[in-house]
């Protein structure tokens, strides 16, 4: 493998004797991935367009341009149009507008989702692994019950259970189907921490600290956490995408994101409707998404090449 | 190995007792009854339905009473499509989705596991690019858009295949490929990778340095080894395919019975919901121990006391 090894790096190598810290030697490995890296941009680009979208956005996503949508004879405009850049849907709002606010609630899932999932998973899933006996049996058996849950009905029942109370009317619906997602998706988290915690359970350095008495939550926090964050990052990264893809199918059938606010799922959801003559209002949306979907997979790809620990040190 | 066995299926009915209880407890905290309509019904008709379906029962009662039922195989009634029982629901489409789950499952395992292997013996060549891209636009694209896609060129413009409805080979073409596009894209990344790993294997280097021919190592030394973390990925792809049907049923009005969990929810239809529930809580968990037991067969070194 060392074949592609320019000369130059085994030169600098050899002037700094100076071993390359794991975490200095994973982020080296991604950059060098091209996929990933331009996966981590566009990921950078969606955050940003995210926070300051809305605000910069050239209409705002529930404004309809009835002159626009007048003079091009009640049909909405194609892209392109002046004013409107993806033209228009056939109440006359800009696309481009709605697509950058989907694009908020889009991100907002990726992260919340992923609070959700780190906040219950990584206590839980390190709590069985440390302490094991009676804990670890029930979460384990917790995990299988959640496992045969079919998780998209299940998000939906607890969406519709939970459709008029505070929950369900927080953030046009939107605080609710994060938490169901989140739900159904941190007893992963919780078994990979519990696999990472039983692997450095027994290793010198958790001994060492034992030995001088450390405590126990102590160990767990600073010594075992630390050390398997990298799955735990991988993990985050892969899980966003699928999070996102949650959201979009429940808009798109009509549950979760409540008009006239749009996520990338109702849009295209929207656009099914007028596909024959006004493709645009499919194609944009579902690009959006399409992207986005890549950019996570690519970067979480990336970084588990990265951090893998099977790979280390090689080039 | 039959110890384990008997323990994993034997363990699939306490699972399904908690799935069925938290899915009971939710559907009956949901807001509204199935005897809701845009004009309300009579509060006196409410009461009398009510009390004709055991609905004014206490909730414990009404669960042991479903569960009763259920035992000796009797779903129960459907609330909304009140002449018919779930059993016959069911029983008219599972035929459907089955077959369209099967259909997509052989599809993706068929073209997924050559393009994966394909992209890994050329890997960094044209083939390995283009089994790349394939496998990237089926991950990046839901199904319902996939769907729309397929709808857009091979029916609305090219009019070669019917937009829905479930009548002979032409109308199964779209869901099928609709439905298969994601899980494909998935084993053929995992077979990529797993391949991958295994041509850098002291023994595939052994076996070429025999002599032998690429088709003979590949076939016989690689193949195999390969596809195991590959099993490992089709449970879940499985599952996919079983809950994920319901979209490309409601795209393509599939006759199948993925529609009624959606419609079930909406309507309050709990014989319904209940009835779709376990039935895709036993498929995934029947499938989880498939293809563990799958796993222990293809790959010898794994042993399950």
């Amino acid at each position: 493998m060392a074949t592609g090894m320019p000369v130059a790096r085994g030169v600098e190598g050899l002037a700094s004797p100076r071993a390359v810290g794991p975490r200095r030697d994973a982020l080296r490995r991604l950059r060098r991935n091209r996929l990933a890296l331009v996966g981590a941009v566009i990921v950078v680009v969606l955050l940003v367009i995210a926070a300051i979208g809305p605000a910069v956005a050239p209409w705002h996503y529930r404004v309809q341009d009835l002159d626009a949508l007048r003079a091009n004879g009640n049909r909405p405009l194609p892209p392109f149009s002046p004013n409107h850049l993806m033209g228009t849907d056939l109440l006359g709002r800009d696309l481009f507008s709605r697509l950058l606010d989907g694009a908020q609630i889009s991100m907002s899932v990726a992260v919340v989702v992923q609070l959700v999932v780190l906040l219950i998973g990584v206590p839980i899933g390190a709590a069985a692994g440390w302490f094991g006996g009676r804990l670890d049996n029930l979460l384990m058996r917790f995990t299988d019950v959640i496992y045969a849950f079919p998780d998209l009905l299940f998000i939906i029942l607890l969406g519709v259970a939970f459709q008029e109370t505070i929950l369900g009317r927080a953030m046009n619906g939107l605080l609710l189907i994060f938490v169901a997602i989140g739900l159904t998706a941190w007893v992963t988290m919780a078994r990979l921490v519990r696999a990472q915690v039983l692997s450095l359970k027994e290793s010198e350095f958790v001994e060492a600290a034992r030995a001088i008495g450390v405590r126990d939550f102590k160990i767990v926090s600073r010594h075992i956490l630390p050390n398997s964050i990298g799955p735990v990052i991988v993990a985050v990264t892969l899980g966003i995408p699928s999070a996102i893809l949650a959201e979009a199918t429940l808009s798109f059938i009509g549950i979760g994101i409540q008009a006239p606010r749009a996520s990338w799922g109702s849009l295209i959801a929207y656009g099914t409707k007028w596909v024959q003559s006004e493709p645009h209002l499919v194609v944009f949306p579902a690009l959006a998404l399409a992207i986005a979907l890549t950019s996570f997979t690519f970067l979480g790809d990336g970084l588990r090449d990265a951090l893998d620990p099977k790979l280390r040190g090689r080039q | 190995m039959r110890g384990y066995l008997v323990r994993r299926v034997l363990w699939i009915v306490p699972v399904l007792v908690a799935v069925s209880l938290i899915t009971f407890l939710l559907m009956h905290a949901v807001p509204g009854g199935p005897w809701d309509r845009e004009k309300p019904l009579p509060a006196s008709v409410v009461r009398r339905l009510n009390a004709e379906y055991g609905l004014d029962d206490p909730i414990h009662v009404q669960y042991l009473r479903w569960a009763g039922a259920l035992i000796q195989g009797d779903l129960g009634p459907s609330y909304r499509y009140r002449d018919r029982s779930v059993n016959d629901i069911v029983g008219d489409g599972i035929g459907t989705t089955v077959q369209l789950g099967v259909m997509a499952f052989l599809l993706a395992v068929l073209l997924g596991i050559p393009l994966g292997m394909i992209a890994a013996l050329r890997q960094n060549k044209l083939p390995d690019y283009a089994a790349t891209l394939v496998s990237i636009v089926g991950i990046a694209t839901p199904s319902f858009v996939l769907a729309l896609l397929l709808v857009v060129v091979f029916s609305v413009t090219l009019r070669w295949l019917p937009t829905h409805g479930w009548e002979g080979p032409a109308s199964w073409v779209l869901p099928t490929v609709a439905l298969a596009g994601y899980p494909m894209a998935q084993i053929a990344r995992y077979t990529r990778a797993s391949m991958l790993e295994v041509t850098r294997t002291d023994y595939v280097r052994t076996a070429y340095s025999k002599g032998l021919r690429e088709r003979a190592v590949v076939l016989v030394h690689m193949t195999r080894n390969s596809l195991i973390p590959v099993v490992t990925v089709l449970g879940p792809l499985l599952a996919y395919l079983v809950t994920g049907s319901f979209i490309v049923e409601l795209i393509f009005s599939v006759p199948g019975i993925g529609r009624f969990y959606v419609n079930g929810i909406n309507e309050r239809d709990y014989g319904l919901i209940m009835a779709m529930t376990m039935l895709y809580a036993v498929v995934i968990a029947v499938l989880n121990v498939v293809v563990d037991v799958l796993y222990a067969y293809i790959d010898p070194r794994i042993r399950y006391s």
